[in-house]
């Protein structure tokens, strides 16, 4: 069946459409990675958006079982330019097109996707609508996702506790990818997953020896009324926050956030260590960028700057153990380059507990 | 760190002549890294003896060496210049190896000369076999069991050891020979025994056999602050068991998973790190098709061919980044030049599908083995752009310049279905091809799948283009609808192809499709997947979606064809000439649009030219370019014959043509028009006829008088230019190539003189003649293969005034302005014309280096209309220099089997050295000393091997008295017994003219390196350089500022 992508500035876009859904709202984002469309389409934090595949081919391995980052596909779309559907790999159960099917999810094949990736870079993210009709094309029904509540569709109703080990971790999921559980497993966690809007009491309650603050979807702002219990928390426990959890922190200790014209979203996007010079390759999935000027008085000072545009990557906290990532280390897609910074954190996790004990 | 303070001046070490396995990838290395480094005000030395070039260009470099790469030059060099530091990794394996030994005999710390870039330590570790599996092991890292053997005991040991399949590699083998794979006990007794007996060392290398694995390799870059990064990662299509270079590659890997790429990405990184290379590495993968299991292969700690195909894959310019690290920046300082506002501290995205496919040899070599294996075979190769991969590999295919209908090749269309499968499993040169044919032939892509190891991913791609090749059967002209034609263009189908199948013009093909509104768009290679707005004009063509080329108007366009994959006959010559034509387009304020396919080369580095457009040279894709961008016209005298082919289609289609038109081409390219044309100037050309059938090739072969030079052409190729000394010979020589011999066939009469070759300009009226080589070797050795000496050293002034005149009269005859070359033969006391190229030629390069004249820049302001007296004030002959320069053809005998080195009027070298000497027989001597493992006597000892032909004893007793005189002693009988001895040095082989005999004897000396002389004068030059004794180092800068006498 033809479909159309229509930005909100009008602009229309052809392709085939894959899926029996007729119409979809989101906002529109782009991809440049050139592997892990699976990972992409089934991280949370996509949640609300349609998600334009730079690389061209895309579905050449097929699905497997092993590599989504959650249950079930999160992206409100899928938008390639060649469908590459055989899936040839060993360890292949699935095609793309069958699992988006499976899924819900929209795929939306051979369209212009550079075309729509340089309409992104010139006008920003934007709102778009997938349909198959478009006479029925109506912007004012949904609203946009700065202003949707996001989080509360993806993160979980109730806990989950995983793995054993000497060192007990909260989780605290806005929209958590699976290889960052699998990264704290593998540093021998016990881990308890939360859902995102427990209570300061619920979680001293589990007695962690450190809180991870996740990713997740959408504008951290619509979270304000957490913040007060995320910045006792972390002043509590040893805290990490990656991407959204890094955004929320920054906001709780008072700086600000923003929205970038067009996110950070791909594995190859150069984060320098502020220290060590040393210039990491992230892997990147956001839309919001805590201001550097907004970081005055909260205690953080930025520990990683984006090269490219000098964005801050994350932070370290002054007095207290607490190590905030704009970027993904748990990789998946992309490289691990960064990957350390998990035994980092369970290192500060630790320290902190010898400092426990011998107080 | 910023850049090292205490870097003044630099000594670059360039790779020299162009073989097989090191062709112009160094020379677009070494240029970015001359160019880096002059950047940042160091003063940098070069040494290459390779005049091709444009490293060796004033502009990059500020001192130019054109000496023998050898420890000894350099050494020289070193002592004269006082470098500060030494860059190698740049010049390829010669680079590497000569740094080696410069740092291992103690020189670079007598000098102080700091090598910059990567250290000793970390390229010992990657090169030397056993460092690097030690360092593996370290890292925990999987590379095959391999083991030295010298016996056949020794290979079955191990192989027990470590199980089947076992690859056998013989060591110091002509292109590989007599390795091969093993899969069990029998197996591996025959190979391992022929393998043995085959080295000259008797040693094989085997190793556990991972044959059939994904090849994956990756691009990787560090610098001195540990930032590591990863430019781009390839696919072999072919997998692991027929070399990189002789492989499909595509670019990025496409059936690779996240988490397989990022695995072996991180351990391309972990190895970078480890090995401490500050620059570029490239790293190769064996990845197992069906598990995560992978190993190393080989870890190269240097940019090479792979690093040149990954720099133009990506927009991303490695060696130029190298060198900047090497001084000490890091790579979060140096901006990434393709955007010009991000840095370079970052890794490529590709939005596109990169397909590369090798170019080789044997539609020149015809009897050399073309089997693929483990050892390189290919002399160049070409790169594909497109946003799928069937147009991808169907615009790399177009690109070869090989003898194809779309994607057949002729002489598989009558092959059995056996026949075909032996292609493919054995794997030669024509796989992609038989593949094809058998997938029209209804097999399946698993049966292929199951025989060869490529992934099916790849085959259903194949299979894709064989579905719609049966599609566009089934439709025609009248039928078609709009979305079917878009689909076939959207897959990479010619309008010419088309057109054949439905048996209409291509013409009017493209008519259709432009009534249908279906045309080209192209887009940007912008290394950020359009991330970000590029600065860069780096475009290739895709047939869906929108422009990215934002045209200009403000300048007049112009158009420069490249010369494509580099093939014998036509090297990086051509290569030069574009790069010249385009600089100089943009000193004259136009907009200098290049078109090329090559990515070894210079002219597609996207720096060259004002707009670089990476595609196909043939007459639709270039066509398609002048509708978008209206250039005033095209230069095709600057891209050898790839470039001259393409006037026809273009001057039809009413395209401007700078200089030349395809009256003056067919003039000179038809022998019975050149003939006329020959007469109407009245200058005297050898006597030639045209045969249509064998009785009719017979006569007036006769008429003409034997021996005759007989030039055939063959419907599916064959071997080129035979001589026929009798009627005998030619009836054999028409009976045994009967099959193949498409007539008709061009018969000269044989004129063995002296052979003289000349550049000159013209505006149609003035000539200048840019200069005029002598050749040692006689003609019927092809000018290629032939020794050449300019200025000449035995021709009178009269000849000499002749030469002027006949070409003078020529000139003014012909439609033609810009540059051209000419050969003549010196024959029995009269001049004669063998062929006229209308274009620039292999010598060109050589002349405007030795005389520092831009000829190029020339050639454009001649073709843009000026007067030849505006622009050089000089006419008749170039000004004779105070310096003698010999240039030498390099072969590439080592990597290919079943080639007879002796020298033909066929062309085989594929490189070219030059040597500079205001004595003679200095220049020789030096030149005989850059042939590594060639023919050289200079200070050898031993025993010589002579079979001379009866015509040639006389002649030859004086050379063997000198011989003797020397200290060597002459063998006449017992070969067998003489070519295993360690004694033998040399074999001289003189058969009668047009003969074959000896071929066995070559050919066997050729496996035991053991340097081959089959004509006299060549050995003859080999004996003057032998008894030079004076020593000479200048640069070339220093040469022609001098003012010597000539010494001969
Ligand atoms: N153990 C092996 N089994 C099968 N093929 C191999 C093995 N090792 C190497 N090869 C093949 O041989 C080719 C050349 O080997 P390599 O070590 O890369 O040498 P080179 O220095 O010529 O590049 C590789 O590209 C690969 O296809
Ligand atoms: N009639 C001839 N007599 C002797 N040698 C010839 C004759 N014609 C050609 N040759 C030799 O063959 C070589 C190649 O011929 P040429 O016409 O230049 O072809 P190409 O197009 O390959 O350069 C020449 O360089 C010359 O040495
Ligand atoms: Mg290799
Ligand atoms: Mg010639």
């Amino acid at each position: 069946m033809k479909g159309y992508i229509v930005l909100e500035t009008g602009e229309i876009f052809e392709g085939e459409l894959l899926g029996d859904q007729k119409q979809v709202h989101g906002e529109i984002v782009f991809f440049t990675g050139m592997t892990g469309y699976q990972e992409v389409m089934t991280d949370p934090s996509f949640k609300g958006q349609m998600v334009v595949f730079t690389y061209p081919l895309i579905g050449n391995y097929g699905v497997n079982h092993l590599d989504h980052e959650s249950k079930h596909s999160q992206a409100a779309a899928i938008i390639v330019h060649q469908l590459s559907n055989q899936g040839y790999h060993y360890d292949a159960n699935n095609t793309l097109s069958d699992c988006c099917k499976e899924n819900g999810t929209p795929l939306l094949t051979g369209v212009d996707t550079r075309a729509i990736v340089k309409r992104i870079r010139e006008k920003g993210d934007m709102r778009a609508i997938l349909t198959t009709d478009l006479k029925d094309v109506d912007f004012t029904i949904i609203p946009n996702l700065a202003d949707q509540d996001v989080v509360a569709e993806v993160s979980i109703p109730k806990k989950i506790e995983l793995g054993s080990g000497d060192h007990h971790i909260v989780l605290l999921d806005f929209g958590y990818k699976k290889s960052i559980v699998d990264q704290l497993l593998e540093l021998k966690c016990k881990v308890t997953i939360m859902p995102y809007d427990s209570s300061f009491e619920e979680i001293e309650e589990m007695k962690p020896d450190g809180v991870l603050l996740s990713n997740g979807p959408g504008n951290p702002k619509k979270l304000t009324d957490l913040l007060p219990s995320i910045k006792k928390i972390a002043i509590r426990f040893p805290t990490l926050g990656i991407c959204l959890g890094h955004q929320l922190l920054a906001l709780a200790f008072g700086a600000d956030t923003e929205k970038l014209r067009f996110g950070h979203r791909g594995a190859n996007q150069p984060v320098i260590d502020c220290v060590t010079n040393k210039v990491y390759m992230t892997s990147q999935n956001h839309s919001y960028v805590v201001k550097p000027q907004s970081l005055e008085y909260t205690g953080f000072t930025p520990k990683f700057i984006n090269i490219n545009d000098q964005s801050i990557e994350g932070l370290l906290h002054k007095e207290l153990p607490i190590i905030t990532l704009q970027f993904h280390p748990e990789a998946h897609p992309g490289p691990s380059d960064s990957a350390h910074y998990f035994t980092d954190f369970i290192e500060m996790v630790e320290k902190k507990g010898r400092e426990k004990t011998y107080a | 760190m910023p850049k090292q303070e205490q870097l003044h001046t630099v000594l670059v070490i360039g790779s020299g002549p162009i073989v097989i396995g090191q062709a112009a990838e160094f020379d677009y290395a070494g240029t970015q890294a001359c160019l880096a480094l002059k950047e940042e005000g160091i003063k940098v030395i070069l040494v290459n003896n390779n005049p091709a070039t444009v490293m060796t260009d004033e502009a990059c470099a500020d001192v130019v060496y054109f000496e023998p790469l050898t420890v000894n030059s350099i050494k020289q060099i070193i002592d004269k210049e006082k470098p500060d530091g030494l860059l190698a990794t740049l010049g390829g394996q010669t680079g590497l190896n000569l740094a080696l030994a410069l740092h291992d005999q103690g020189i670079l710390d007598e000098y102080d000369v700091e090598l910059l870039g990567t250290p000793i330590d970390s390229i010992k570790k990657g090169e030397d076999r056993e460092a690097f599996r030690t360092l593996m092991n370290e890292l925990n890292e999987p590379v095959p069991e391999s083991d030295i053997v010298n016996t056949v005991e020794g290979a079955i040991t191990f192989a027990e050891k470590v199980g089947y399949p076992i690859i056998v590699r013989p060591a110091y083998t002509l292109g590989g020979a007599g390795g091969g794979i093993a899969s069990d006990e029998p197996e591996l007794l025959r190979i391992i025994k022929g393998g043995l007996a085959l080295s000259p060392i008797n040693q094989c290398l085997i190793e556990k056999s991972i044959a059939g694995f994904k090849e994956i390799e990756y691009e990787v870059m560090r610098d001195d602050n540990d930032t590591c990064i990863t430019i781009c990662n390839m696919e072999n299509i072919d997998p692991v068991g027929i070399h990189t270079g002789d492989s499909i590659v595509v670019a990025p890997s496409q059936t690779l998973t996240d988490i397989e790429y990022q695995m072996l990405r991180s351990v391309s990184i972990k190895i970078i790190r480890a090995l401490g290379i500050v620059g570029g590495c490239n790293i190769q993968f064996a990845l197992d098709p069906y598990s995560k299991t992978y190993y190393l292969i080989e870890v190269n700690p240097r940019v090479s061919r792979s690093s040149a195909l990954a720099s133009k894959a990506t927009g991303y310019p490695i060696a130029r980044m190298a060198a900047k690290l090497s001084i000490g920046y890091q790579l979060h300082e140096l901006i990434n030049p393709v955007t010009g506002h991000t840095y370079a501290s970052f890794e490529p995205a590709l939005d596109y599908v990169v397909v590369k496919f090798p170019r080789w040899p044997f539609d020149k070599l015809v009897h050399a083995e073309r089997q693929l294996g483990t050892q390189m075979k290919a002399t160049g190769e070409v790169m594909a752009i497109e946003r799928n991969l069937e147009a991808g590999i169907q615009k790399a295919v177009r690109s070869l310049e090989i003898k194809v209908e779309g994607l057949t090749l002729p002489s598989l269309k009558k092959m059995t279905e056996s026949e075909l499968w032996d292609l493919v499993i054995k794997a030669d040169d024509r796989r992609f091809f038989a593949i094809m044919e058998l997938l029209r032939k209804g097999i399946s892509i698993n049966d292929v799948h199951e025989a060869t190891q490529i992934n099916l991913f790849f085959l259903n791609a194949f299979h894709n283009l064989v579905v719609l090749e049966n599609q566009i059967k089934n439709n025609t002209l009248n039928s078609v609808t709009k979305n079917e034609l878009s689909l076939y263009k959207t897959n990479g189908f010619q309008d010419h192809w088309i057109g054949m199948v439905w048996g209409v013009s291509e013409s009017a093909i493209r008519q259709k499709r432009k009534l249908f509104g279906i045309v080209p768009r192209y887009k940007m290679v912008d290394t950020c997947a359009g991330e970000f707005t590029a600065s860069t004009s780096y475009y290739y063509s895709s047939w869906s979606g929108e422009e990215d080329v934002e045209l200009t108007k403000d300048k007049k366009k112009i158009i420069i064809l490249g010369s494509g994959p580099i093939r014998i006959g036509q090297g990086i010559e051509f290569d030069y000439c574009s790069v010249h034509g385009a600089l100089s387009l943009n000193r004259l304020g136009y907009e200098a649009i290049i078109i090329n396919n090559n990515p070894e080369t210079v002219s597609t580095d996207y720096a060259t030219a004002d707009r670089l457009y990476f595609e196909p040279l043939t007459v639709e894709d270039v066509l398609n370019i002048i509708d978008l961008e209206q250039p005033e016209g095209v230069v095709v005298g600057l891209g050898g014959q790839t470039a001259i082919s393409l006037v026809e289609g273009l001057e039809k289609a009413g395209v401007h043509i700078y200089g030349t038109t395809i009256k003056t081409i067919d003039q000179l390219e038809d022998r019975g028009k050149f003939y006329e044309f020959m007469n109407e100037v009245n200058v005297p050309h050898i006597p030639g006829v045209t045969a249509e059938n064998s009785q009719e090739a017979i006569q007036k072969a006769i008429d003409i008088g034997f021996p005759v030079l007989i030039r055939p052409s063959y419907v599916i190729g064959g071997q080129g230019m035979m001589i026929a000394t009798s009627k005998e010979e030619l009836e054999d020589i028409l009976a045994v190539n009967h099959h193949d011999l498409a007539y008709p066939i061009l018969i000269d009469a044989y004129y063995p003189g002296i052979e003289l070759e000349v550049d000159v300009l013209t505006d149609g009226e003035d000539i200048y003649i840019a200069g005029l080589f002598e050749q040692v070797e006689k003609a019927g050795v092809h000018s290629g293969d032939s020794i050449a000496v300019t200025p000449t050293y035995s021709i009178s002034d009269s000849t000499k005034e002749l030469i002027l005149q006949y070409t003078k009269q020529m000139a003014n005859g012909m439609n033609l302005r810009g540059i051209f070359n000419v050969q003549f033969v010196h024959y029995k006391g009269a001049l004669y014309v063998i062929e006229i190229n209308p274009r620039a030629s292999r010598t060109v390069p050589i002349l405007s280096k030795i005389n520092g004249e831009p000829l190029i820049e020339y050639t454009i302001d001649l073709l843009l209309g000026k007067k030849l007296k505006e622009i050089t004030k000089k006419t008749g002959f170039a000004p004779t220099p105070p310096f003698y320069t010999v240039k030498a053809p390099v072969f590439s005998y080592q990597k290919l089997s079943g080639v007879d080195p002796i020298l033909e009027a066929e062309m085989k070298s594929t490189g070219e050295l030059i040597s500079i000497s205001s004595d003679l027989n200095e220049a020789f001597k030096k030149t005989f000393e850059a042939l590594e493992g060639g023919s050289s006597l200079v200070g050898s000892k031993g025993s010589i091997f002579i079979e001379v032909d009866e015509s040639y004893l006389q002649e030859f007793e004086k050379y063997k008295q000198v011989l003797l005189d020397e200290g060597f002693t002459i063998i006449e009988d017992e070969f067998d017994q003489w070519i295993h001895s360690n004694e033998a040095a040399l074999l001289i082989s003189l058969p009668k003219a047009g003969y074959k005999t000896g071929m066995d004897k070559r050919i066997e000396a050729l496996k035991q390196r053991v340097g081959v002389i089959t004509e006299l004068t060549t050995l003859d030059v080999m004996l003057k350089g032998n008894e030079s004794t004076s020593s000479h180092l200048l640069s070339i800068e220093e040469w022609r500022a001098r003012t010597s006498e000539l010494v001969q």
